[in-house]
């Protein structure tokens, strides 16, 4: 049984071998070429090939020296974080700017340590009427501010 | 006198009443985020990008610049009153600033730093006065091959310098370069790595990819660490300085500044870089090391004018070579192209309004800092108060809009948050964004050299060895990965990372 020494590396190495792999794979789409007259598929398999003999050889380390563990995930902080901008990029254009901001701010408070209903209303209430005076009236930036009926 | 006629020339464009008021402006700004933790030069300039649009092209940048650089003024109050780092620049200013504010020595603290940052500011203004023009002319003579070798030099420095595992560096730098690819290749005109989705067809931003791997990433590692803020709102008193640290300061904003200076100007260097070697330095050559940790003034003043003076050097790079060192050059670049000009040694001889008028409008900002900054620091103390739980929001919500008004895109939004769990779990497995950005940003002009050198040679590579100036860099990039990979040195890189 192999077993995992360093699983920081380990993991590295698993991504870096993904990603470079994916390079090449897609790449093999497109003209590859020659060195002198390069296609576009040339540069990213070099680069995409490089890549995962790097991570192979960070992954095998992994196996052959100790190292630190993989730290743990905060999955709620991490979801509700990006749920809130996510969800701010949906509303955007259809509801605008004004209630968009609302939507990150409360998701995003709920992220974090301490939640105070009273305070992230009014902190988000700040927020709307800030960023719409200083983007939408000040900079002059074409954001839609309200609902799109 | 030519440096004089030029300089001169310069003034004339800073001091104009526009431009000195967007100088000032973007001092100011700058300050202000660098004041508060979590919210970079970055991110702001990404969202004043849109309204520069319709300036004159010198003061568009003469407001993006100001940015920068008053971030670098503002990250050491806090720093120093908070004990955190404002801008991720003066992550060493806290170790000693804030001992010397709890030592009531605050004012001391804060007007070593400002006056450090503003004598290395002078110094590389002058640097950047002196240097940028016969380095522009040199690098009119680069071909592709010597351009491509540059850029390999500069992605190498950036590995060497980075922390941790030089493997895990490398894999970095080369998934920012895969990464970089995507959109319509150039020259056949096919959509490459885009799945068909038709955003992608122009490549993704990098401001997309920097605020969601530094940015996001950001808060909800801040959000992990459950650390209670201790915050100095004793009232700050005594600016001035006693003769002993005077003494003790001035040689060290000398080496900070040389070193800054040097270290601004590789690539992937800059600020960040410069006030960590700077701070090493000084404990290593002090003859009291036990007093660093315990509120010595040398480990803010080397530290804080090392920052300053890496951010302004680097952008010799940007203005004489056309490649950015780091993420905010980049951005600059992008700023350039919305005005039309092409980034490269051509500016300097092109539009020398522009170049001397940007150098001279650097000087002047920090003049400004240096004056407005001290009396100010009441105003940006009460700012500190605000508790991190009303901060992050407001930060992930600037970032939310500086992305959108890129490019008025919520696919760009969508995009971002897909980096930013990227950038986790980067964190969480140890691997460092910063080659991964500067990777990204090199990559389609690598290739672009590369093919461009290879055709010309007609597909022999040993161009890269035969080109004399190519041939220099290629030897540089090897002697440095060489001397890392020995094991003595990598040992004492790692304690200086340590540190």
């Amino acid at each position: 049984m192999i077993k995992i020494r360093n699983p920081r590396d380990f993991w590295s190495g698993v991504m870096f071998v993904a990603f470079g792999g994916a390079g090449m794979w897609l790449a093999r789409a497109f003209p590859y070429g020659t060195a002198a007259r390069m296609g576009p598929a040339y540069f990213p398999t070099l680069v995409g090939g490089l890549l995962a003999a790097f991570g192979l050889f960070i992954g095998l380390r992994g196996l052959a020296v100790d190292g630190e563990g993989v730290g743990r995930f905060h999955f709620k902080t991490l979801l509700l974080i990006l749920a809130s901008i996510t969800l701010f990029g949906l509303a955007l254009e259809p509801i605008g700017l004004f209630g968009a901001v609302f939507i990150l701010v409360v998701l995003a408070s709920l992220g974090g340590h301490e939640f105070r209903l009273r305070e992230t209303v009014l902190v988000s209430a700040g927020l709307a009427i800030g960023t719409v005076l200083l983007f939408v009236y000040g900079l002059k930036l074409q954001i839609p501010v309200w609902p799109s009926f | 006198m030519d440096l004089l006629n030029h300089l001169l020339l310069g003034f004339g464009v800073a001091l104009t009443p526009i431009n000195a008021a967007y100088c000032f402006a973007g001092a100011m700004v700058g300050t202000l985020v660098g004041v508060l933790p979590g919210l970079g030069p970055l991110a702001t300039m990404a969202m004043l990008l849109p309204i520069t649009f319709n300036m004159p092209p010198v003061t568009a940048l003469i407001l993006l610049a100001g940015i920068y650089y008053g971030a670098q003024y503002g990250g050491s109050t806090t720093a120093i009153l908070v004990n955190l780092p404002g801008e991720s620049s003066s992550v060493v200013t806290c170790i000693d600033g804030y001992q010397m504010a709890r030592q009531g020595r605050a004012g001391a603290a804060l007007a070593i730093a400002a006056l450090g940052s503003f004598f290395a500011g002078t110094v590389a203004t002058m640097l950047i006065a002196g240097f940028a023009p016969p380095l522009a002319d040199l690098a009119l003579q680069f071909g592709p091959s010597a351009y491509f070798s540059l850029m390999v030099l500069g992605l190498v420095s950036a590995i060497v310098l980075a922390s941790g595992s030089l493997a895990k560096a490398i894999a970095m730098v080369l998934l920012g370069i895969l990464l970089g690819l995507v959109g319509t290749d150039v020259n056949s005109g096919l959509p490459r790595f885009t799945f068909g989705i038709p955003e992608l067809a122009d490549g993704i931003g990098f401001v997309i990819v920097a605020m969601g791997v530094f940015g996001f990433t950001e808060v909800i590692v801040n959000l992990e660490l459950k650390g209670t803020r201790e915050l100095f709102t004793k009232k700050v008193t005594g600016l001035w300085l006693t003769r002993d640290e005077f003494k003790a300061a001035a040689p060290a904003v000398l080496r900070g500044t040389v070193l800054g200076s040097l270290l601004g100007i590789l690539p992937g260097g800059g600020a960040l870089l410069s006030s960590f070697a700077a701070y090493s330095l000084e404990k290593k050559i002090s003859r009291h090391p036990s007093k660093f940790g315990k509120g010595a003034i040398e480990g803010v003043a080397a530290p804080e004018s090392a920052n300053n003076a890496g951010a302004q050097t680097s952008f010799i790079p940007l203005l004489t070579l056309g490649i950015p060192s780091n993420p905010v050059m980049a951005l600059m670049i992008g700023a350039m192209m919305i005005h039309n000009i092409q980034p490269g040694p051509q500016i300097v001889i092109n539009q020398p309004e522009l170049f001397w008028g940007m150098i001279a409008s650097m000087w002047v900002g920090n003049l400004m800092l240096v004056v407005l900054n001290l009396p100010l620091i009441g105003m940006w103390v009460r700012l500190l108060s605000v508790p991190y739980r009303v901060l992050f929001p407001s930060i992930l919500l600037f970032c939310g809009i500086g992305i959108y008004t890129l490019s008025y895109s919520t696919f760009d939004i969508r995009l971002a948050v897909l980096f930013g769990l990227l950038g986790y779990v980067f964190v969480k497995l140890g691997c460092e964004a910063a080659p991964l950005m500067l990777g990204f940003i090199l990559g389609p002009m690598m290739e672009e050299t590369l093919r461009r050198a290879l055709l010309l040679s007609r597909g022999d590579p040993s161009v890269f060895v035969t080109n004399p100036i190519s041939l220099c860099m290629l030897t540089t990039a090897a002697i440095l990965l060489g001397v890392v990979i020995l094991p003595t040195v990598r040992k004492k890189r790692e304690d200086v990372f340590v540190e």
